[in-house]
């Protein structure tokens, strides 16, 4: 019963008002941040403000035709766009540009393509696809095993372009394999090794050990009256003894020095504004400064001035925090988190198990980045150069966000039809 | 339970921790609200015309020239040809890469001076090729601009604040330009007037991006205020050009009011040394001058024993403790002898002299006899000591002048404690200290003292503290220190015959030589015995004799006697000053080409036991 119509009415308009309003909010402090009395013209292509105005113009081209695609080519098609998005992944390494260092880029005239960001919503449909089939099991070794080969090829790929942070982004995937039956033992020990990497940098390690032996004599203790309980704690500090000494090890002896200070400033023990803290440090005086209620749109001294670098692309978030302040900043968080919470809606409404498993796979990526994006900005995460979505200057990141979200859209709009 | 709440449990969690963490460093923390003003706030100064220095007769001696430092931002420097720019500013390549070194050092991105103090000539020059060098730029700032070569020692110098002087004075920054000598240091409050300040708003590389707040916390900068001077330039001028030569100073005082003439030291300096490029090695040159002391201002800061002039102040202190009458004579037999004590005496009578002859012949027993009266008055000598000493200091010797000179000495007038303290209680009596009757031994006077002490003499028993300012700003000064009479203790009754007998010193005594047939001349010649050589030639009078309008005194170190040097220059100086002309042609002359080099020298030899080399021959001249 497939209908003529593009299925205007089943669009989740609610998520499409909070795409808009990210893109322009994104838009109109990117202007800010580039922004001086020279160029204020908004349709000046030269300046990025101009060229953003041009991708979220493209950007609505890529979503008419989105919409009028058919629902069920995403599916047909996930694993021919995913191998077309890791070879370009791989050829990219081969001939592609090298822009700061990093050869992520393909000039094609006066036009770059950052094929990272498209691999994204690619790697999304492919997993969805492979879970979308009703014979996976998630307790099985060769699905797990499957699918941690899909979101760790194009890990693998982009990792030495290099851009170990975006790299990262699909480790974030793991999510949608606990959604659809992952063991949460995996979760948890997961969030356990990040927990002890970290404390493993900001202790002393023979405390640490010592702390990390009297918590498994409690733990034997309380459950002392079930059988090979012990057994079972002293295996798993066996292991946490191992990790924080390999962490420890690695940190002190195979670690370079830069590296070492990167992670030294972060965790507050070492203090260097002018140096390698530079980003972070400028970034956090930029949003301190904006106060309660900003200074005011294009007002902001930090952002007009350059003090803080890749401002209009990984350090956004700057120009929100200083010219909007307090409250400005809190209102992007609730709109971000407000996006998230309708997209895990839309995500459990779904009737397909692959429209289902490429909307948690939508939810994951863009959590992450705004996750890691911002808490880098405010000094809780390191200095990862990934792009806060729909917000940050970019063209492939906004259309690789695009994709990413309207398939999602264009899926719950159409889910009334694989019925 | 199911697995979306983990998602939810994520995003709530993260929603929170954000918002706590921004609420923190934008409510909470007003570091980052500093720091941010900080980075894009750069504060300009623009400094102001330093105040004028006028003489007494409205004379501009000091004003103010633009010069300008050579400012350099390493990191935007450009220079294709390092020669060219050598040549344009005058360095040669290992100082530009020196200074280069220097300013990279300081910082890449905020500027350092390059060159220093380049004048508004040279820079018209330097400017026109400048926009080739990028990287440089020019910054104004004010110099002192000198209409006369004398007084350097009175005007004084301005140099940059150092940063012990800013730690006592935190109204000051590195490099700003504050007085450091003469009146340019006395006066640093009026005449430095408000520095303005901007602020501009930079970016990240330094760069100036406009006003801050659209300039509404700017000031602008206030000139420091006008001072007009005590000091006639051209008798100044004219007591620098006799002077040359010779070692010495010369102070004059106008009584009536306490305001100095003239301030001369010898020998001295130029005051456009201390200015532009070549200023710090100048100045290196005269403060290493161990032997000439060019810096060193003689008339404030130089002591010596007062010789015969002090004579009349024994007479004085005499004459109001009632030993002395006029009439009292006493006669000389080739001086003073007490007991084994013997003071020689030149004077060169042999019969009853009374006090007016004592003094214009300078009888040194004549003297003793006073002095030994005075303290003999007393049941003790300490009492005597301590009255006779009580009549000195009231002419404000033996102590600070606390005027508006930056520097000065207390000079050296004994008392009962200091001869206990020399001799023990009991192991003095008058005699003991018969030097003092005829301004030797202990006693120590400064110039200045000692010109004050003639105006007072002048005056009839009054002084005002002599002074260097008159006026501030187009009002006079009413500072009381300056504008109120002191008394001395000597009553004006006893004046007269001591002025007869120091007008006498010109017309048949020990400075007949140098008397002017049209001005009444009072004066008294000294010989100060000095150990390290000759003598030292001392003078002091006033002019005219009823209407005291000069008063001053003159040291020519090494000398020989009074009427030698001093007198003679006084009676010139005096003439130029209250007729404007000089009348006594060979005089001056002979005065002008005295030259006692060859005195100072010897002394180095004997001192050192140097052989004159070529060198310190003209070390010395």
């Amino acid at each position: 019963m497939r209908q003529g119509n593009l299925g205007i009415q089943k669009i989740d308009w609610l998520t499409v008002l909070l795409y808009f309003s990210l893109a322009i909010l994104g838009w109109l402090n990117i202007y800010a941040a580039v922004y001086d009395e020279a160029h204020s013209n908004i349709l000046d292509f030269t300046q990025r403000y101009g060229k953003q105005l041009l991708w979220i113009g493209t950007s609505v081209l890529i979503i008419i035709f989105l919409f009028i695609l058919d629902g069920s080519v995403f599916q047909t098609l996930a694993y021919p766009i995913y191998g077309l998005s890791m070879l370009s992944l791989l050829a990219v390494l081969f001939f592609g540009k090298e822009i700061a260092g990093a050869r992520s880029w393909f000039v094609i005239g006066g036009f770059s393509l950052q094929p990272s960001e498209f691999a994204k919503f690619a790697t999304a449909l492919a997993l969805a696809a492979f879970l979308g089939k009703p014979e996976r099991n998630l307790s099985s070794w060769r699905t797990k095993i499957v699918a941690f080969g899909i979101i760790l090829l194009p890990a693998i790929l982009i990792v030495p372009q290099p851009d170990p942070g975006s790299g990262l982004v699909y480790f974030s995937l793991i999510l949608v394999l606990y959604r659809e039956g992952l063991s949460s033992s995996y979760i948890i020990a997961g969030i356990s090794i990040a927990v002890l990497f970290l404390l493993s940098l900001l202790i002393p390690i023979l405390y640490l050990q010592i702390i990390l032996a009297a918590v498994a004599l409690i733990i034997i203790f309380l459950g002392r009256k079930v059988r090979g309980f012990w057994l079972r704690v002293t295996a798993i500090l066996a292991v946490a003894l191992v990790l924080v000494n390999s962490v420890d090890y690695a940190f002190n002896n195979i670690l370079e020095d830069r590296h070492r200070n990167r992670i030294n400033i972060l965790l507050g023990k070492a203090h260097d504004p002018k140096g390698i803290g530079y980003n972070t440090t400028q970034s956090m005086i930029a949003i301190g400064s904006g106060g309660w209620s900003g200074k005011g749109y294009l007002q902001g001294t930090q952002t007009k001035f350059d003090f803080v670098p890749e401002q209009s692309t990984d350090f956004i978030f700057c120009t929100v925090g200083e010219e909007w302040g307090f409250l400005g900043s809190a209102l992007l968080i609730v709109l971000f988190s407000l996006l998230f919470f309708r997209l895990v809606h839309l995500a459990e409404r779904q009737k397909s198990s692959f429209a289902r498993a490429y909307a948690y796979a939508v939810v994951s990526i863009l959590f992450f980045h705004f996750s890691i994006n911002i808490a880098m900005t405010i000094g809780l995460a390191p200095v990862i150069g990934i792009p806060l979505p729909f917000f940050s200057y970019g063209g492939s990141s906004l259309w690789g966000f695009t994709f990413l979200l309207f398939i999602l859209i264009k899926l719950d709009s159409y889910r009334w039809q694989t019925l | 339970m199911q697995r979306k709440y983990l998602f939810y449990f994520f995003f709530i969690a993260i929603a929170l921790v954000f918002a706590g963490r921004l609420f923190y460093i934008q409510v909470l923390q007003e570091e980052y609200k500093l720091s941010a003003l900080n980075n894009v706030v750069r504060i300009e100064k623009v400094y102001p015309g330093r105040g004028l220095i006028y003489d007494r007769n409205q004379k501009l001696l000091v004003g103010n020239q633009s010069a300008y430092d050579l400012m350099v931002v390493p990191a935007q420097v450009q220079v294709k040809d390092t020669l060219a720019f050598c040549k344009l500013v005058g360095l040669s390549k290992s100082e530009y890469r020196k200074r280069m070194l220097a300013a990279k050092r300081y910082s890449y991105l905020k500027p350092s001076i390059f060159v220093k103090q380049i004048s508004k000539e040279d820079f018209a020059l330097i400017q026109e090729q400048l926009h080739l060098f990028p990287g440089f730029y020019p910054q104004k700032r004010i110099l002192r601009d000198y209409m006369t070569q004398a007084g350097a020692n009175v005007l004084g110098f301005i140099g940059e604040a150092n940063e012990r002087y800013i730690l006592d004075h935190p109204e000051y920054q590195l490099g700003d330009l504050i007085g450091k000598t003469g009146i340019e240091k006395s006066y640093e409050d009026v005449l430095k007037g408000k520095i303005g300040v901007n602020y501009r708003l930079k970016d990240v590389h330094n760069r100036v991006m406009g006003p801050y707040q659209n300039g509404d916390y700017d000031t602008l900068p206030e000139p420091g205020l006008d001072v007009q001077s005590t000091i006639d330039i051209v008798i100044q001028a004219y007591g620098e050009k006799l002077m040359q030569g010779k070692r010495g100073s010369i102070v004059a005082i106008e009584p009536s009011s306490g305001e100095i003439l003239a301030l001369v030291t010898s020998p001295s300096y130029k005051p456009d040394l201390m200015v532009g490029r070549q200023r710090s090695a100048n100045y290196n040159r005269l403060y290493r001058d161990s032997i000439s002391l060019p810096l060193f201002d003689r008339g404030l800061l130089a002591e010596y024993p007062p010789g015969s002039p002090f004579k009349v102040i024994n007479a004085l202190i005499g004459l109001q403790e009632g030993t002395l009458s006029p009439s009292t004579s006493y006669t000389c037999h080739h001086g003073f002898h007490y007991g084994r004590l013997h003071v020689a005496c030149h004077c060169g009578t042999n019969y009853p002299i009374a006090l007016r002859t004592g003094i214009s012949k300078s009888c040194n027993n004549y003297f003793c006899q006073v002095f030994k009266n005075i303290i003999e008055k007393y049941p003790t000598a300490q009492e005597g000591m301590n009255v006779w000493s009580n009549h000195v200091k009231s002419f404000n010797i033996g102590q600070f002048l606390n005027n508006d000179l930056p520097t000065g000495r207390k000079g050296l007038v004994p008392d009962a404690d200091y001869y206990d303290r020399a001799f023990g209680y009991t192991g003095w009596k008058a005699v003991s200290t018969i030097s003092l009757a005829i301004g030797q031994g202990e006693m120590l006077l400064t110039p200045i003292q000692m010109a004050n002490m003639t105006a007072a003499i002048a005056n009839r028993g009054y002084y005002y503290t002599p002074h260097i300012i008159k006026g501030v700003g187009g009002e006079p000064i009413d500072n009381k220190q300056f504008t109120e009479k002191k008394q001395t203790t000597i009553d004006s009754i006893h004046f007269p015959v001591v002025i007869d007998g120091m007008f006498d010193v010109f017309e048949s005594g020990t400075a007949r030589g140098a008397r002017l047939e049209s001005i009444e001349m009072c004066g008294k010649t000294g010989t100060a015995e000095n150990p390290h050589g000759q003598d030292h030639s001392i003078f002091v009078a006033f002019a005219p004799k009823d209407d005291p309008k000069i008063a001053i005194s003159i040291i020519v170190e090494n000398g020989y006697w009074g009427s030698r040097w001093a007198a003679p220059i006084a009676s010139l100086i005096i003439e130029k000053y209250l007729i404007g002309e000089i009348s006594r042609p060979e005089m001056e002359k002979r005065m002008l080409a005295g030259d006692l080099s060859e005195e100072y020298a010897k002394q180095l030899i004997e001192k050192y036991g140097l052989e004159v080399s070529d060198s310190t021959a003209n070390a010395a001249r």
